[in-house]
């Protein structure tokens, strides 16, 4: 796989950033260089092997549906850039 | 000749889960509650956190796929859904993408002209629901609150095998039906916990092909969800009549301008890059598990019905509105256990109590009386101690403050006058009174006689039975 300029961009609006124009072109050598290290997988042979998608074999690691306490609003909220009547609040995203 | 059209639709129903605690950690799932007070570290999505499955939230799923006829996956995992929007603090859902948890079910309806038809259920799969967003006028900002966030949800995903909007408010309500029977969620539309969006198409009668869909979101109600189907399949009969393409889109349901609209967010989103979610393993589901939750299903709506039916001689029709509420049931058996005939409950369930429903706007389970309080009254008509009138008027009472019937009719002095002697008395007093009308019937008025039982009635406030008074007044009258 090839990473084009066009490809940087949609990542760019996927992840929600803008690249400054100066670091696209590392960008784009990185990424390029990641799918080639990735790319080493495929030289084994992973022929009836099944994905995992998790490396301990376990399985049901489950919980009670028991109620505990929740943690006061104000922690919830403290990280907020901003907060209005109890809750965070955020750019306008409606239609 | 103009062309016919066929509408084809699927659905995908969002159904909360009747929980105490949320999917991945112990926050109660409680509904209201002041914003952001249902929270914690793991439904906020704070860095480092890891969710824990909340093992009721399985049964419930398995339960809601044995109750619609679905294979039960017993390898399961969940999987990442990640898009960027601030309902969701994590920026991506937990949900079930390769391997949901039911599959190939379906659900008997009641087809458009008659007959039986099957709604195939695709799959469902479990996942989170996401956090509430308030517009701000003032800031014109977005408040968020994520209490609802992490709240257990599934998503029953049909096929496309709707052809009108009555069979999708049918598909609906049996759905509803089954899920309160079972107890996996009290599907309150009004309250959101089960929301239906609709993927629509038309095609020319007779085609085999699909058109392009569109998928509507933002309908609470049955009755918008009609509207809505209505609605927007006319739009795009309209575009493709005049030579137009519909375009595969989300639109927004908007029911006070009776009209959809395009939703212009997430468009560039959907690339959602599902990937394994790596915090949870995954779940086993023996066949031991899935018979036990098998066995500890109650009777399902139609079983009910058909029973109700064959043993107890109700009408088929009485027998599937009653049964179309788990509420409705537990208000007729609790009263047929405590001996009342089945038929008596049952006519005043779809006789008062539905007109008492349907004129306050309320669904069976805003229901705030207690069931005991039918039986009472039937039991006082049965035994002559109130008319039928009479009761009509406790009734109301009852169902709007749950006042006891009986002590409600002593305290107001409703009892039917049994003392044939007052009633004769005060007939005697009417009759004397209005002796012009006594002189018209004679002359052969009949209309005057139903006058005079008015007024005989009257002045026993309604307390006698009427035939009684009629047959006193002739005998006075000669």
């Amino acid at each position: 796989m090839v990473i084009t300029d066009e490809l940087v961009t949609y990542l760019e609006a996927l992840g929600r950033i803008k690249l400054p124009e100066e670091s696209r072109e590392k960008a784009k050598n990185d990424l390029q260089e990641i799918l080639q290290y990735i790319d080493t997988l495929s030289e084994l042979d992973t022929e009836g092997i099944e994905p995992m998608s998790h490396a301990l074999p376990l399985t049901n690691v489950m919980r009670d549906d028991v109620v505990a306490p929740s943690i006061p609003r104000e922690e919830v909220l403290a990280n907020a850039p901003a907060q209005k009547d109890g809750c965070f609040l955020v750019p306008r995203s409606f239609d | 000749m103009a062309t016919s059209w066929e509408i084809v639709m699927g659905l995908e129903v969002h159904v909360e889960l009747a929980t105490k605690t949320k999917i991945f950690c112990s926050c109660t799932t409680e509904f209201g509650g002041d914003p952001n007070t249902h929270c914690c570290p793991v439904c906020t999505g704070m860095p480092g956190v890891l969710p824990t499955l909340n093992r009721e939230v399985v049964n419930y799923a398995v339960k809601a796929g044995l109750a619609t006829n679905c294979t039960i996956t017993q390898y399961n995992k969940f999987d990442r859904k990640n898009y960027f929007y601030p309902d969701l603090p994590k920026a991506y859902q937990v949900s079930q993408l390769y391997l949901p948890i039911c599959r190939n079910g379906g659900i008997e309806i009641e087809a458009e002209g008659g007959g039986k038809k099957i709604i195939g259920i695709h799959e469902i799969h479990m996942e989170e629901d996401a956090g509430k967003l308030v517009h701000d006028p003032w800031t014109d900002s977005t408040l968020v609150d994520y209490n609802r966030c992490g709240v257990p949800l599934i998503e029953i995903v049909s096929e496309p095998d709707f052809r009108s909007a009555n069979e999708v408010i049918r598909y609906l309500e049996k759905l509803k039906a089954i899920l309160q029977f079972i107890g996996v969620s009290d599907c309150k539309m009004q309250e959101g916990s089960l929301r239906a969006d609709i993927n629509l198409s038309v095609r020319p009668v007779g085609s085999e092909k699909f058109g392009v869909r569109t998928e509507m979101k933002n309908m609470n109600s049955f009755k918008a969800i009609a509207r809505a189907i209505n609605g927007e399949s006319k739009r795009q009969i309209e575009v493709l009549e005049e030579g137009g393409e519909v375009k595969q889109e989300t639109r927004r349901w908007d029911d006070n301008k009776d009209a959809s609209f395009a939703m212009r967010s997430k468009e560039d989103a959907q690339d959602y890059k599902y990937f394994p979610e790596p915090d949870l393993i995954p779940i086993e589901i023996s066949d031991e598990m899935i018979d036990n939750l098998r066995n500890s299903l109650p009777e399902l709506p139609e079983a009910k019905r058909s029973r109700y039916v064959s043993e107890l001689g109700l009408s088929d029709y009485d027998a599937g509105q009653i049964t179309s509420s788990k509420y409705l049931v537990a208000l007729f058996e609790e009263n047929l256990e405590a001996g009342y005939p089945a038929k008596e409950i049952a006519n005043w369930i779809m006789g008062e109590v539905m007109r008492m429903l349907s004129d306050s706007g309320k669904e069976p389970e805003d229901i705030s009386f207690e069931y005991k309080h039918l039986g009472a009254l039937i039991g006082m008509v049965q035994k002559n101690e109130i008319t039928r009138n009479t009761a009509k008027k406790v009734f109301k009472a009852v169902f709007e403050t749950n006042c006891d019937p009986v002590k409600y009719v002593e305290d107001n002095n409703l009892k039917t006058v049994t003392d044939t002697g007052a009633v004769k008395a005060a007939i005697q007093e009417v009759v004397a009174a209005n002796q012009k009308s006594v002189d018209e019937y004679k002359s052969g008025k009949e209309k005057a006689l139903q006058y005079l039982i008015g007024q005989s009635m009257r002045a026993l406030r309604g307390k006698a039975d009427p035939q009684t008074v009629t047959a006193i007044l002739k005998e006075i009258l000669g």
